[in-house]
């Protein structure tokens, strides 16, 4: 039994050691917001935060987060209240399909922990490692530009 | 009501809600985790499924030893060979769910339905399959041989007798013409790689079918599941919330579902069954590769005098339903030609089965014919975009019948040569033969034309006018990232004079009324927004002639202004008022749209433009700039369609320049069969792109004017870069991808001046 802390809520929970966190927030916490596409660090679509910084959830075994924060698209809004970057998603129409779009926005997320000033090159740096194959990132470009504009020192 | 018994909206028509971007419905579930995939679906009790597929390209299954498998922990059912399958049959061929003989690596032949993933996982590596390999065969030139092992015993492995169509006196005309252009062109096997795989979830309950696919089409899942387990359809019910992406794979029900249902109908629980990244990379469709035999010939002035076109198609191991990949279109149809003749043969190769892709055949042809065009162009010293326009016609020459829109090409050639600079553009001195090692830069022009995008009959909707004044409307036809919700709110709202989001729209479930059209061919908008439109306008007739009993005056006096049903001179009411007035208080509107116009030939044309670098020291080719000008009639939502065409561009652009499914030919298996090494286009290799539909209602196509835009803005990217390759470094491409390989090889061999083709 561990606990991980998901969206600030602590959850106890049984798995086995070679299970990745990606299947755990799916599969036992009903997370599916966090998507599988390779199972094997190609993609980004299970990108999560861990204590802010964008990792491919895939790649992590849910047994070494126990200590850690981890963050989901689920956690991010506020109630009805949207994040700037999913709000610029929305805005700039950045998805088609969205099956990318859970990692495509925790990407800029994390990229935005690290410098809230970060500009429309720096997040769109981000998203190298996203894959959107309904090929939206003209969009995604224009969502990191619009997200640089808007937040606090966005002259970057 | 029928959508052909109202008024079109002809061009100018003054629209509130129809031509705006409004914002795409879904959004805030897509960018919050709310939206709902199939493959996020966790019932109560539910198991997982996974599928062992063959590792050999052509094998006899010998026997299957289920015995270690079904011991493993957490298993339930084992489902194995021509028994597991319970008679159901697979492909255009009917052969056996798990067939007695696997025809590609990755061939089912068995799944297990376990409480975890990994516990059926673990016991599909449990199962002991005896194989007996048989020879294989892959490449459609190999397939061709007769020495060629075979596949389903058909001569040359072809799949049916090559189809011909011919008009005109070709190899007359061909003999006779001044300017002959002859080469064999090639496209690769690309892979739609969806990010969400094909899967479904089955729930077999006793008289009852659900299923929550991954599909473009849940009217079509609905039939050939009940069509290939032996139910009626009425007890299949499909659900599909979203879908995250199809591009033509999902157009068509695979095994997915029927492993789904038959372990479901087995262990009598829910059951998931997805494909993995390898399963979805060599067993859930492709655009096959083809070889294309052109010649031409024009007059002096670059007018056709003949074309013909030997096509050759990889069908992979089977025939899968859906579109055809249409191969002689283009050739027949973009431009005036009195001799043309295409034939074309699909060819068997142990290789994962083909399945439209995104304009499927158009594409591939598109190359070819588009590369040739603008050869002749530059044999001649002509302008491409001029020479496109010599060649124009208004009407579809092989049914001899007008476009119904016969004048957009020409005026696409007007709007992009203005729109990209196309007469300014830069005029490049000759290369160096094989290059200088520096970076050069090259323009490309190509044009296409797509054979749908038009209404695929029939479509049906119903509209349901509520007290709260908000309409919900009703169909069964899915949403797969295209935008469809919206539109359809939009249409709806417009003809009922209500804000959008007042409008409620429920799809994707086919519990939810008459049958509808898969989302293919590009046809779900001009299907479905007539008769959401139909629906709409019965659903107002309705609470007008309420109204008008209720005020005590004719139908005609009423008229709907705004939420308000006024009489000329017996007062107002509001829409609750009517509605409260009935019994029960609302109106339900149907509308349909069940036939087309036959007299015109309805067909969606565009063009590219595409800016290119090419460093002649790396081989590598960067698309710089890309502007689009398709025609999809009347634009419901400029925000939507932008994204429809960025996304074909994006794809175009992969299929230029780096996706190509290998397959090694002594093994038989697919190289690159992950996203790592199949190589879909990422963030960094796109490029500023123009995105701008020429916006002209085609009244011809439909009342409201609309086409479909979901594929044909991808035909024309690849000949439009490979022909700016050209512009930048003299070289002509007849095989894509255009991969630094195969550009340095081409550099190479213009440098050694014997072997320089003439640029
Ligand atoms: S699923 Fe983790 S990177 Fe693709
Ligand atoms: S929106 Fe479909 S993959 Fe990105």
């Amino acid at each position: 039994m561990l606990t991980l802390t998901v969206n600030g809520q602590p959850h106890p929970v049984a798995v086995e050691p070679r299970r990745i966190l990606l299947d755990v927030l799916r599969r036992d916490l009903g997370l599916t917001g966090t998507k599988e596409v390779c199972e094997m660090g190609n993609c980004g679509a299970c990108t999560v935060l861990l204590d802010d910084e964008a990792v491919y959830s895939c790649l992590v075994l849910a047994v070494e987060c126990e200590a850690q924060e981890i963050e989901t698209v689920e956690g991010l809004a506020r109630g009805q209240e949207l994040t700037a970057v999913q709000e610029a998603f929305v805005a700039c129409d950045a998805l088609q399909c969205g099956f990318c779009t859970p990692g495509q926005i925790l990407s800029m997320e994390g990229a935005l922990r690290r410098r809230p000033d970060a500009d429309e090159a720096a997040l769109t740096e981000a998203v190298t490692g996203n894959l959107c194959r309904c090929g939206a990132y003209r969009n995604i470009v224009a969502a990191a530009g619009r997200v640089a504009a808007t937040s606090s020192g966005g002259a970057g | 009501m029928d959508e052909s018994d109202l008024p079109t909206w002809p061009p100018g028509t003054d629209l509130e809600t129809v031509g705006t971007g409004v914002p795409r419905r879904e959004a805030p579930a897509k960018v919050t985790g709310g939206a709902v995939y199939s493959s996020d679906l966790r019932l109560p009790g539910q198991l997982y499924a996974a599928i062992a597929r063959s590792p050999h390209p052509h094998a006899r299954v010998r026997s299957i030893d289920t015995e270690r498998a079904r011991r493993q922990p957490g298993v339930v059912s084992v489902i194995a060979g021509e028994e597991g399958g319970e008679g159901v049959t697979w492909y255009e061929e009917s052969v056996p769910l798990f067939g007695p003989v696997a025809r590609f690596a990755g061939d089912e032949v068995a799944a297990v339905a376990a409480t975890s993933l990994e516990a059926a996982r673990d016991a599909v590596r449990a199962l002991n399959v005896d194989y007996e390999v048989l020879a294989h065969v892959v490449g459609i030139d190999e397939a061709q041989r007769p020495e060629a092992p075979s596949i389903h015993g058909t001569p040359g492995n072809r799949t049916t007798d090559p189809k011909v169509e011919e008009r005109g006196d070709v190899a007359a005309a061909l003999a006779a013409a001044p300017i002959r252009i002859e080469h064999t062109y090639r496209t690769p096997t690309a892979v739609h790689n969806a990010l969400e795989t094909h899967g479904a979830v089955a729930w077999w309950q006793p008289d009852r079918l659900t299923i929550w696919a991954s599909t473009q089409g849940v009217t079509q899942v609905a039939q050939m599941t009940a069509e290939a387990l032996g139910l009626d359809q009425s007890q299949v019910r499909v659900i599909t919330e979203h879908v995250g992406g199809g591009f033509g794979a999902k157009q068509v029900p695979w095994k997915d579902v029927a492993i789904a249902a038959l372990l479901s109908r087995r262990t009598g629980r829910p059951v998931q069954c997805a494909y993995d990244r390898h399963g979805e990379n060599v067993a859930a469709g492709k655009r096959g590769a083809t070889r294309q035999r052109v010649r031409i010939g024009a007059d002096t002035d670059g007018r056709l005098l003949a074309i013909d076109a030997e096509l050759v198609g990889d069908s992979g191991a089977y025939q899968t339903a859906g579109e055809a990949a249409a191969l002689w279109g283009p050739y027949q149809g973009l431009y005036r030609c009195d001799n043309v003749r295409t034939s074309v043969t699909y060819v068997y190769t142990n290789t994962g089965p083909a399945v439209a892709f995104r304009a499927p055949g158009y594409v591939e042809a598109a190359f070819a014919l588009e590369s040739a065009m603008d050869e002749l162009a530059h044999r001649l010293g002509v302008d491409p975009i001029e020479l496109r326009r010599r060649n124009h016609t208004g009407v579809d020459q092989q049914q001899a019948k007008p476009w119904s829109s016969p004048d957009s090409l020409p005026l696409i050639y007007d709007r992009i040569s203005a729109l990209a600079g196309w007469d300014a553009r830069p005029r490049n001195a000759p290369p160096a033969p094989g290059g200088d090692g520096g970076v050069r830069r090259g323009w490309g022009f190509a044009a296409s034309d797509w054979l749908a995008g038009k209404a695929n009959p029939p479509g049906y909707a119903s509209v349901e006018l509520r007290t709260d004044g908000s309409a919900e409307v009703v169909t069964t036809v899915q949403d797969i990232g295209t935008g469809t919700r919206t539109v359809l709110a939009q249409v709806a709202a417009e003809e009922l004079q209500l804000p959008v989001e007042e409008v409620r729209v429920t799809l994707g479930d086919t519990a939810a009324g008459p049958p509808s059209p898969t989302s293919s061919g590009s046809a779900t908008t001009p299907t479905m927004a007539p008769a959401v439109r139909a629906a709409a306008a019965d659903a107002r007739h309705q609470l007008v002639a309420a109204a008008a009993r209720q005020l005590d005056c004719a139908p005609g006096d009423v008229t709907l202004d705004h939420g308000k049903l006024v009489a000329a001179n017996s007062g107002s009411r509001t829409v609750a008022e009517v509605l409260e007035g009935l019994s029960p208080a609302a109106v339900h509107g149907w509308g349909e749209l069940v036939a087309v116009d036959d007299s015109v030939s309805v067909r969606t044309f565009g063009a590219a433009v595409a800016e290119v670098s090419v460093d002649t020291g790396t081989g590598e080719v960067r698309v710089t700039r890309m502007v689009s000008v398709p025609d999809c009639g009347r634009v419901l939502n400029p925000t939507l369609v932008a994204s429809q065409i960025i996304g074909g561009v994006t794809q175009g652009i992969g299929f230029a320049l780096t996706e190509s499914q290998l397959v090694d030919a002594e093994l038989g298996l697919p190289v690159n069969d992950s996203l790592e090494e199949y190589l879909v286009p990422t963030v960094l290799d796109i490029c500023p792109i123009e995105a701008v539909p020429l916006d002209r209602p085609d009244t011809g196509a439909n009342q409201l004017g609309v086409k479909g835009i979901g594929e044909p803005p991808m035909i024309p990217v690849a000949p439009a870069i490979a022909n700016a390759v050209f512009d930048a470094i003299g070289i002509r491409f007849h095989e894509l991808p255009l991969t630094r390989r195969r550009v340095l090889d081409a550099l190479a061999e213009a440098a050694s001046p014997d072997e320089s083709e003439p640029a």
